[in-house]
């Protein structure tokens, strides 16, 4: 009899954790799979990140991660699969984002940066970083045309509202110059400083460190930290640098060949013997 | 020590060229006397020629490739230095007010033959800046955009055969018609880039040319449509050399007004978007742009121009059939726009002038003019491949208000 009504409200809460949201859950994959041809990328995986989680998604290359973005992010649509997203305290209640358009997810407020840099490189830096305002404004051709005062003010704001942005990420004196000409390490945190323009509650980040320096990485644990205590940014990074992983992760998920080996705190996925055999593909000497 | 090695390259270039030309140049049958003649002279002027060709042609590759890497360590300067010509009033005043000078006596210096074909350069102007939104700044390379300038002279055909519609009535419904084509053409191509683009539209632009080619019962098919009325002016009947003219100077009052309107275009929201979308369209949509909108306005913008010149087109002509809108009309409007600079207002005013002129002023060379103005698009395209006025594309220029904070760093 007892037994019954604990299952029952075990029941119940997991109907509530995943519907109502309450647990501040703001991304919840299922189950997702792609396919590309004959070639499963992504196979039967589970992920989520919860509100102000910074979570890390490692493995080696080609085990999918990217593949995982670009299915979030809708330049995929995934071949099954669920993936809703929320941004917590605004609308509690998870939607659907399976095959919505890429520039309807960014909308919703998940916002992503690239692993192979994709930056406009012959705009500005402003410039970049204005494009990210444009889905938050709204003004059209005859606006560009007539050039009313509701337009310039909005130009204006976009403009003020970008360099805000910049002096955030650390690229003010940069404004000016054009983002083919930033050292590389600032071209990261241009994409990133682009991502953020569009206002996301949640920052997917494809290898930010790739490439950088130790004291360009340091620099970006620093912002990427900054990011999450400031503007209450949650983050879901693919990286490599395990240094990097272990000091910013609350959680961390494990992939390898398109499906999920591990998940767990820095500590648990340190020791697993799984993902050890992944990484060096051979058991760990006992 | 590298001029030796330039002169042994060019000495083989010369030798391959006389041994290529032999045939052609050394030996001459006559087959009624039946005798060889050996014309080895030729040999020597094909061998001299070929080397000199040669070396000048390298000495300029070299001079560039220089001119290349010093770009590349100061690229910075030289960047503001001719952004601060475009912006020192000091420097675009005078020369504006000469321009402007200029358009206002032309048609009463020049003949009218000379009028007609500046008209006919504004009109090249106006498709130029119309393609130049569709190519240059969207990035999407459209083969078939004579089509909207075929729907443009049409419309203003018909309407005035049928209807007897005047000039001023069909100039904005040209110019809508134009743009709904261009939404027509740019729903098919939404997905398409690049090589597949530039294919679907050139069928486009066929299939509208065949369409008023083979549609007789519409468009009086390949004769065409004669006796279009001119554009009326405040009901007074004008000499054909004064109606000239009249068109002339509305043609350069459309033209301003495309400079205008597609200047605060593409300094737009719109216009920021349009190059993100050619700069990187994956990155483009996940930044938030809504891609499909944003490359509809960019076909719709641009057919939108070519549809009111060809309304001024068949007003100027009075006559007009499918002839005047095939594929190679395109190419000269796509050219105008790369030899001009793709991107960039002035360069396509440069280019159209250069493309339309020309080929006219080249006559005197008759059979030589399309070898000459081939030749100069080659060279043009190796030594300037930006086009005649290189795009310098003004970036938003920011300006700190606190304007310390920046400098007290160092
Ligand atoms: N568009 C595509 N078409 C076909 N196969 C693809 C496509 N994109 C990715 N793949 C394949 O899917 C697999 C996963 O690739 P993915 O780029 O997601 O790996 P990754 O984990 O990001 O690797 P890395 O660490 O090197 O970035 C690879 O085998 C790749 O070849
Ligand atoms: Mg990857």
């Amino acid at each position: 009899m007892v037994e019954e009504l604990l299952n029952r409200f075990a029941q119940f809460s997991i109907y509530k954790s995943s519907f109502n949201n309450v647990m501040g859950t703001i991304l919840e994959v299922k189950n997702l799979a792609m396919d590309f041809g004959g070639l499963r990328a992504l196979d039967n995986l589970d992920l989520d990140v919860k509100n102000g989680e910074i979570v890390a998604l490692i493995g080696p290359n080609g085990s999918g991660k990217t593949t995982f973005f670009n299915c979030v992010t809708g330049i995929y649509t995934p071949t099954e699969g669920d993936i809703r997203d929320s941004q917590h305290g605004k609308n509690r209640r998870l939607s659907s984002i399976n095959g919505l358009r890429p520039n309807l997810v960014t909308k919703k407020g998940l916002a992503r940066t690239f692993q192979n840099i994709r930056l406009f490189s012959n705009m500005s830096v402003l410039e970049n970083v204005m494009i990210g305002r444009h889905c938050r404004t709204r003004s059209g051709i005859a606006g560009a045309v007539f050039r009313n005062r509701a337009t310039k003010e909005e130009e204006q704001k976009i403009v003020d509202d970008s360099y805000e942005v910049l002096k955030k990420i650390g690229l003010a004196d940069y404004v000016n110059e054009l983002a083919v000409n930033l050292p590389y390490g600032a071209q990261r945190r241009l994409e990133i400083a682009r991502a953020m323009a569009t206002e996301p509650f949640m920052l997917l980040l494809d290898e930010p460190a790739a490439g950088m320096n130790i004291r360009e990485t340091k620099e970006l644990d620093e912002l990427i930290l900054r990011i999450r205590e400031n503007e209450g940014i949650s983050i879901l990074m693919i990286e490599h640098d395990m240094k990097l992983v272990m000091s910013l992760s609350d959680r961390i998920y494990v992939m390898d060949y398109g499906r999920k080996i591990a998940d767990g705190t820095p500590e648990q996925i340190k020791n697993d013997p799984v993902v050890i055999k992944a990484y060096l593909g051979k058991e760990p000497d006992a | 020590m590298t001029n030796l090695k330039e002169i042994q390259r060019s000495l083989l270039v010369s030798l391959w060229f006389m041994f290529l030309t032999f045939p052609i140049m050394v030996i001459r049958v006559n087959p009624l006397e039946k005798v060889v003649i050996w014309r080895w002279y030729n040999m020597l002027y094909v061998g001299i020629g070929s080397f000199l060709l040669s070396f000048v042609w390298r000495y300029f590759i070299r001079q560039k490739e220089l001119g290349k890497k010093k770009n590349e360590t100061d690229g910075q300067k030289s960047f503001s230095l001719s952004r601060r010509a475009v912006d020192d009033p000091r420097a675009y005043i005078p020369l504006l007010s000469a321009v402007a000078c200029f358009t206002i006596a032309f048609p009463f210096i020049f003949s009218m033959y000379q009028t007609n074909i500046m008209i006919t350069v504004l009109i090249y102007v106006m498709l130029g800046l119309g393609l130049n939104i569709v190519v240059g700044l969207a990035g999407l390379l459209d083969l078939g955009y004579v089509a909207f300038y075929a729907v443009g002279a049409y419309t203003y055909a018909l309407l005035n055969f049928h209807y007897g519609l005047g000039f001023w009535t069909v100039l904005p419904i040209g110019a809508a018609l134009g743009a709904l084509f261009g939404i027509l053409l740019g729903f098919p191509v939404l997905r398409l880039r690049g090589d597949y683009l530039a294919i679907v539209t050139l069928g486009f632009g066929e299939i509208i040319r065949l369409i008023l080619e083979n549609w007789n019962e519409f468009s009086q098919g390949p004769s065409g449509i004669a006796n279009i009325s001119k554009p009326g002016f405040f009901g007074i009947h004008l000499s054909l050399q004064n109606s000239t003219i009249y068109i002339y100077f509305i043609m350069v009052g459309l033209t301003l007004f495309t400079i205008l309107v597609v200047n605060r275009l593409q300094n737009s929201r719109i216009g920021r978007a349009w190059i993100a979308l050619r700069e990187d369209e994956v990155a483009c949509q996940a930044m938030g742009i809504d891609k499909r909108k944003t490359k509809l306005t960019a076909f719709a913008l641009g057919a939108t121009w070519a549809g009111m010149a060809g309304v001024v087109f068949a007003a100027k002509t009075t006559f007009i059939n499918p002839a005047s809108f095939t594929i190679l009309e395109s190419i000269v409007i796509l050219c105008i726009v790369v030899l001009g600079g793709m991107g960039s207002i002035t360069g396509v005013i440069a280019g159209a002038l250069v493309l339309i002129l020309l080929p006219e002023y080249l006559r005197a060379f008759s059979e030589y003019r399309l070898l000459i103005f081939g030749t100069m698009l080659v060279i043009m395209m190796v030594f300037r491949p930006g086009g005649i006025i290189e795009n310098v594309r003004r970036t938003y220029e920011f300006e700190l208000k606190e304007g310390k904070e920046l400098k007290n760093e160092d």
